[in-house]
């Protein structure tokens, strides 16, 4: 069913990970992933795949559903792999032939780069598994607050994500609705070359548009008729607070990137 | 007397078309002295076909329009008052036709948190307004679905409790059950009535089906942009003639008894019910008998 499509790759269970403050897990994510690009050395390798090890226990996200999320990324982990075996040309040669030759480092560089982009994903998308859109729209409206300062329209900016996410099921059901009315006239969405396919669109893309900024007239009017009028004054009916869970997790993230950065100093 | 809820004073409103250099190409006049009052806890159903101006009276009372003259006073407040503008629009609640296009959040219980969000209620009293209108209109069981999964009916009377939970004092509905199938339909009318009659919520309900304003106090007729008739159901179902002129259909039960009148038969005007209906007949049909014996 076209209605119960959900936005995002949310996975609804209940863990300590899910129970965390979004701000928590937006700039968590942000850390992790700058803390994959600083550290050098074996042992950072290790300590970040422990630690994004944990987080996956602790979130209760099945391991098979996170390898899925990986599908998308698999062709460039492929060209990367690829391109770090065969054109690193330092230290011992293992394997010739006809053209192909593959150095002990490039095997390394590869197994390094693979395992690099392989947290990176897992990493930003734990995030997506444990977060509901509506919670990322709170969290980066509260945690980029501090930009309204130099006049950046982060209300605004969260209000219409919010309210994106609520009007992408409606318009998906009302293409489907659209295209079926033109179907059943005769229009054809299936056949043909590339660029007449493209033609065809346009009897579906003309009434969906006429169709999207009337129901945006009509929004605009019933928020402006409940009072809505923009950021200033408003309250919350589930108010973003920190909680000690939160301050926890901020500790253990800079624990963590300490000993990151800390073990490329150890071990140079 | 009760106090006054709304009232219009010759109001007009008028579209001006404007070519590209900002000369007056032609003028619509949508309303034309408009004069109307509704009391404190009424129930007042406007009637009208399409084109009529019944959804642009609406629209001034929540002042989303600005009359071009004439004046429009929400509880005492001139809808012309930029000041008041936020105040207006919390004691007259509006709920529009198209229940998906006034459905803002993702969730139903935060969506009804919305309005009270927006005057800066706290967060507390928030949870208890939210509480307090789903119950009212009995979605309390879908607080937390997703408004997307609800039928149309349902997502109406999130609508409505959307707009309880600012504490108006008066609602606005224009034509809230257009969109929606029979049962819908029954569904949004019987909590409106509820509301009125429970949480004595005055009520403008804007519509053009007969059926739903026979219940309604008073029913005021519009067509052209003028307020062309003014009373009880009853006394508007009379002149079945009269309500042809401007288009409207009256309902069925009406209907049957006005023909058999033309025909003869010694009914009363302005028979509204089926209930109605029976009793009036069986009362004619013995005095038929009587004097045919």
């Amino acid at each position: 069913m076209i209605r119960d499509i959900t936005i995002g790759q949310y996975y609804p269970v209940d863990s300590p990970i899910h129970r965390l403050d979004p701000r928590v897990k937006l700039s968590g994510t942000m850390l992790f992933l700058i803390s994959l690009f600083v550290f050098s050395g074996y042992l950072g390798y290790v300590i970040a795949t422990v630690f994004v090890g944990c987080v996956i226990k602790l979130s209760k996200v099945p391991f098979r559903y996170i390898v899925r999320g990986l599908r998308p990324v698999f062709f460039l982990l492929l060209i990367t792999l690829l391109f770090n075996l065969l054109l690193t040309r330092n230290g011992e040669e293992v394997f010739s032939f006809w053209i192909i030759h593959i150095y002990d480092e490039g095997v390394i560089m590869a197994a390094l780069m693979a395992v690099r982009l392989v947290l990176l994903v897992i990493g930003s998308s734990l995030m997506t598994f444990t977060t509901t859109p509506n919670q990322m729209t709170d969290g980066l409206e509260k945690g980029l607050g501090f930009l309204k300062k130099i006049r950046v329209p982060v209300h605004e900016i969260a209000m219409m994500m919010s309210i994106a996410l609520r009007f992408i099921p409606i318009l998906i059901e009302e293409t489907d609705k659209i295209m079926k009315a033109q179907q059943a006239r005769g229009a054809d969405f299936e056949s043909g070359r590339l660029l007449q396919r493209a033609k065809a669109l346009v009897p579906l893309l003309v009434p969906l548009f006429v169709s999207a900024f009337r129901r945006a007239n009509d929004l605009a009017l019933a928020m402006e008729a409940r009072c809505y009028h923009g950021g200033d004054g408003r309250t919350k009916m589930k108010p973003l607070r920190y909680q000690k869970r939160d301050a926890a997790a901020y500790l253990i993230l800079f624990a963590y990137l300490g000993t990151v950065i800390g073990s490329g100093f150890l071990f140079r | 007397m009760k106090k006054s809820m709304l009232s219009t004073n010759k109001l007009i409103f008028e579209y001006i078309r404007r070519d590209e250099e900002g000369n007056v190409e032609s003028i619509a006049r949508a309303l034309d002295e408009v004069s109307l009052e509704v009391k404190r806890g009424e129930f007042v159903a406007i009637l009208g076909h399409n084109g009529s101006g019944k959804s642009t009276v609406a629209k001034h009372i929540n002042a989303l329009l600005s009359p071009t003259e004439g004046t429009v006073i929400v509880n005492g407040m001139d809808t012309k008052d930029e000041e008041h503008l936020w105040d207006i629009r919390r004691s007259a609640g509006m709920v529009f036709q198209n229940p998906d296009n006034q459905i803002i959040a993702t969730v139903v219980e935060e969506d009804v948190a919305f309005g009270p969000e927006n005057i800066g209620v706290p967060t507390e009293e928030i949870w208890r307004r939210v509480e307090e209108s789903l119950t009212a209109v009995g979605m309390t069981a879908y607080r937390s679905h997703s408004p997307n999964k609800l039928s149309g009916g349902q997502k109406q009377r999130v609508a409505i409790a959307g707009i309880m939970a600012m504490r108006p004092e008066c609602i606005i509905l224009d034509e809230p059950t257009a969109m929606l199938d029979p049962v819908g339909r029954k569904e949004v009318m019987r909590t409106v009535h509820e509301l009125n009659k429970n949480e004595g919520v005055t009520i403008l309900l804007i519509t053009h089906y007969m059926d739903e304003v026979i219940d309604a106090d008073r029913v005021i007729v519009m067509d052209g942009g003028k307020v062309v008739m003014q009373g009880t159901p009853k006394e508007i179902f009379s002149q079945v003639e009269r309500l042809k002129e401007y288009r409207l259909d009256v309902p069925q039960v009406t209907e049957l008894a006005y023909e058999l009148k033309k025909e003869g038969v010694p009914l009363p005007d302005g028979i509204l019910t089926v209930q109605e209906f029976k009793t009036a007949y069986c009362a004619a049909k013995a005095k038929l008998e009587g004097a045919f014996v």
